[in-house]
């Protein structure tokens, strides 16, 4: 064999390598499906597992991608978590049509806020995220008439999937309904992150400066995005309606929109699949931490939380393929 | 078609920071195909001047005209579609991507491609190509696909170019595209400037009179704020107010 002088990378060929799908990822999908063989008794936490994930992929898509700070995501969860019950209780369970209108209709408030998100930076924006998020709270506790109020929405029936799939005890239905959910939306997602306008986000996000002076609309993107995450959010939300049949107030929580961002950081910004992660790490230590010591399990998550930030900055992901690219 | 229009001309512009006044009563203009460069001493209000022309900064008053267009109010955004494009004297650039991909950005907001959310980056083919072909005239081509935060200065400052070149420029406005850059690396970088299409204007900021003096065409000088001469390398030289203000001090010529 002779030896090859080195050429120059050809762009198309690393561009294309870049959005490849890699042997984990479909590793992960496959392990996705194991909760229905081996750990039937967590089917209920593998659902709520699996329609977290979602919910924080969709803030990666503007935290991680676009670089907008939120701290009020949950208002879009809650928005749809609380549509998908209305809708059901007005008396159409049909769950994928109910999906559908609650993602829309998150999506639709997320496209009114974006007008107001795009014009603020930094700090102001973290609190305007933050002001939307207890002004629903707050608006969806007042209008008990509608919402339940603290009591939350009871009693929401929702239809066979696709008229066949009834939704189990046991939770068979609902976590393949969530993961097949999940599965879609990360789909989409690194449709969107692998595209052109994928790529003007993270120009955004690491110089939004510049990206005027390159003759972006950078604020259309910013608008784009945030929408396409709401509709994202709201699913999720909807999702939680369907497979637990009630709404609760804490689907609006500043808490929610908190632990969803401590989700990502554990994982892993940026990178999609850091959100999902990151979601298994924080649900299973909850899960686990809580029946030991209910009071106390923020701790651990406080004390995991400054771990990864000190010694893992891009995460737990990020840090594992970090070391998998040194050692080839 | 009218009469032919400078591709840029500024009316009077003035600038003020507070009491400071930073541009005063600045008029030129810079016909298709100028090679002008913008002099003047250390805070004379160049990089001022430069944002106010691009949109970054208002004026308080003064017009600014692209094309025979006013663009005085429009956003900056607005001002690079039409065809004017500037460098920034500190690199401004996408520590995080890659050369070929910060080119490619450049290029498909410029297609405006960028906001197409369903088709893959990898199927921009003829984008590809061009940002590639960018950054080989820019000697950038073997490190195309290395981050960029990882690039040493002179090949960001590159770089920094190769972003104004995608944007297709009719009016290309430098600031300091050389600043910082060894002396040998830097002619290399204002032989591309020489090279780029004649129906181009380019003004650029120079500090150093040897690179001025052979690559412009004609010279504005700049001090505190207001146009000091407007006139060809010669005549510059030769005026015994730039030698006191500027070249005196410098010491170049
Ligand atoms: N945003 C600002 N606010 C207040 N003062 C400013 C601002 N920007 C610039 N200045 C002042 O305006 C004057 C002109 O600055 P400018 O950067 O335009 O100079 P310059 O000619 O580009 O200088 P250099 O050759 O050092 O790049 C300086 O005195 C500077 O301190
Ligand atoms: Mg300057």
């Amino acid at each position: 064999m002779t030896v090859e002088a080195p050429t120059l990378a050809d762009p198309h060929d690393w561009l294309r390598r870049r959005s490849r799908w890699s042997v984990f990822e479909i590793a992960f999908w496959v392990a996705s499906l194991l909760p229905f063989f081996l750990f039937q008794t967590y089917l209920p936490l593998a659902s709520q597992i699996a329609i977290t994930a979602l919910f924080a992929v969709s803030v990666d898509l503007v935290l991680g991608y676009a670089g907008v700070v939120t701290l009020g995501h949950a208002m879009f969860f809650g928005l749809g978590a609380y549509s998908a019950g209305l809708i059901s209780k007005a008396g159409w369970g049909e769950p994928l049509t109910g999906l559908i209108i609650a993602g829309l209709f998150a999506g639709l408030v997320g496209y009114i806020a974006s007008f107001i998100i795009v014009r603020v930076q930094h700090l102001a924006l973290i609190m305007i995220t933050l002001g939307f998020c207890l002004l629903t709270y707050e608006l969806a506790n007042s209008m008990s008439w509608l919402t339940g109020g603290t009591d939350g929405l009871q009693g929401v029936e929702t239809w066979p999937i696709l008229g066949v799939f009834r939704f189990d005890l046991w939770g068979y239905a609902a976590y393949g309904y969530a993961l097949a959910a999940l599965f879609l939306g990360l789909v989409l997602s690194r449709r969107i992150v692998h595209s052109s306008f994928g790529l003007s986000l993270r120009g955004i996000r690491e110089n939004v400066r510049r990206m005027p002076a390159i003759g972006s609309d950078y604020r259309g993107h910013l608008q784009k995005i945030y929408t396409i995450s709401a509709v994202m959010a709201g699913c999720a939300g909807a999702l939680l309606t369907q497979t637990t049949d009630t709404v609760s107030l804490d689907t609006l929580s500043f808490q929610r929109s908190a632990d969803v961002v401590v989700m990502l950081v554990l994982g892993g910004t940026g990178r999609l699949y850091g959100a999902v992660v990151g979601t298994i790490i924080f649900m299973v230590a909850r899960d686990q931490l809580s029946d030991m010591n209910p009071q106390y399990w923020y701790f651990w998550i406080g004390l995991l939380l400054m771990v990864v930030v000190l010694l893992m900055p891009r995460g737990i992901l990020g840090s594992l393929a970090q070391l998998a690219r040194r050692r080839d | 078609m009218e009469t032919q229009q400078p591709a840029l001309r500024t009316e009077a512009l003035c600038k003020s920071f507070g009491s400071l006044k930073v541009t005063r009563d600045v008029t030129f203009e810079l016909p298709r195909g100028a090679r002008y460069a913008l002099i003047g001493p250390n805070g004379a209000g160049k990089t001022t001047l430069i944002n106010l022309i691009t949109g970054e900064m208002r004026p308080d008053s003064g017009r600014i005209l692209l094309d025979g267009r006013e663009v005085t109010q429009a956003p900056t955004m607005a001002r690079v579609r039409q065809g004017l494009t500037r460098t920034f004297q500190i690199n401004t650039l996408f520590p995080d991507l890659t050369p070929i991909e910060a080119v490619l950005l450049a290029i498909c907001e410029r297609d405006r491609a960028a906001g197409q959310f369903w088709r893959s980056l990898t199927s921009h083919r003829v984008a590809i190509d061009e940002s590639f072909e960018i950054l080989t005239r820019l000697r950038l081509a073997e490190v195309a696909t290395r981050p960029t935060r990882t690039l040493p200065y002179g090949q960001q400052r590159l770089l920094e170019m190769a972003l104004a070149l995608a944007t297709k420029p009719k009016v290309l406005l430098l600031d300091e595209p050389a600043a910082g850059v060894p002396k040998d690396e830097s002619a290399a970088l204002f032989s591309v400037i020489a090279a780029l299409p004649g129906d181009i204007a380019v003004l650029f900021i120079e500090h150093d009179m040897d690179i001025v003096f052979s690559f412009a065409s004609r010279i504005i000088v700049l001090v505190s704020g207001g146009v000091l001469l407007e006139a060809e390398p010669a005549v510059v030289r030769g005026d015994p107010r730039v030698r006191e203000v500027y070249l005196g001090k410098v010491g170049h010529v």
